[in-house]
């Protein structure tokens, strides 16, 4: 079942509006956690415009399918590094507001 | 015009996706942000049933909104209160935000318009575990072995750091 009745550009719409989404996010917040949150929005509109294309362009091939995954893997891997990171700051400063962690060491 | 049935989930998902996805980066408490990001996640998944990879829904299901987001959920609780709100940003940084980022939604929407994706014919066969297994751990052509290897390696040293990074030092 290829063609869906949708048309390929719909679906690469939408990901670049989320996209944007995930980019205005990334500008405005000032919360570590959500600037996290952003960066996953990104992710998953990267990943939308993977699958896509493979579905509708090159069904035979799996590239797509398989970094889809290869991706989703390495924002797991981020992720977690990034909430360590996130957690040893809260220790030291007791705040996660960018603006106020403004020193790497002491 | 008679809508499909497809059309109509279309349209159904990508709203979902927009309006949480608006609601993730611009909602006053962090939980609130957490738990629309889980529903962007989830619809997401959606459209990957919708082009009919199973698998790959399945893994965004357990991957993304089971683990991720029960990460930022965690890591939310142990760093800040609850009921805790963001303080304002201020209104000329919301401003120059928002304007680059409809310059370059816009500019990037211009160009897919322009282009003429040519739908391929070939008819898109099924996808089962069986090959979606060989073609992992193959190594010919259409084999990931060597991806699969990295992201293995990549994994590891990533939960090593962060059990590392996490540890409390003693003085």
């Amino acid at each position: 079942m290829l063609n869906t009745g949708i048309p390929l550009q719909f679906f690469i719409i939408l990901a670049t509006i989320m996209f944007f989404i995930g980019v205005y996010g990334f500008l405005t917040r000032r919360n570590l956690i959500t600037i996290l949150m952003s960066v996953e929005l990104i992710l998953n509109s990267v990943n939308i415009n993977f699958v896509a294309f493979n579905r509708y362009l090159y069904p035979d091939n799996l590239q797509g399918h398989f970094f889809t995954l290869f991706v989703i893997a390495v924002a797991a891997a981020e992720s977690a590094v990034a909430i360590a990171i996130i957690i040893n700051i809260y220790r030291r400063f007791t705040t996660i507001n960018v603006e106020d962690v403004d020193e790497m060491k002491y | 015009m008679e809508l499909t049935f497809n059309q109509i989930m279309f349209i159904i998902i990508s709203g979902v996706i927009i309006l949480f996805s608006v609601l993730t980066v611009t909602s006053k408490r962090i939980l609130r942000a957490a738990t629309f990001l889980l529903f962007v996640l989830v619809a997401t998944a959606g459209l990957y049933f919708m082009l009919n990879y199973q698998f790959l829904a399945a893994v965004q299901l357990t991957l993304y909104a089971g683990g991720i987001v029960v990460l930022i959920i965690f890591s939310i609780l142990l760093t800040s209160h609850i009921s805790q709100k963001f303080e304002e940003v201020s209104i000329s940084k919301k401003i120059f935000a928002a304007l680059a980022v409809i310059l370059g939604m816009v500019l990037c929407i211009i160009t897919i318009l322009q282009y003429e994706y040519s739908a391929t014919t070939i008819a898109a066969e099924e996808l089962n575990m069986k090959i979606i297994g060989r073609s992992l751990l193959g190594y010919g052509r259409e084999g990931y072995a060597l991806p699969f290897e990295v992201i293995s390696v990549l994994l590891l040293a990533a939960m090593v750091g962060a059990i590392v990074v996490a540890k409390k030092v003693k003085k």
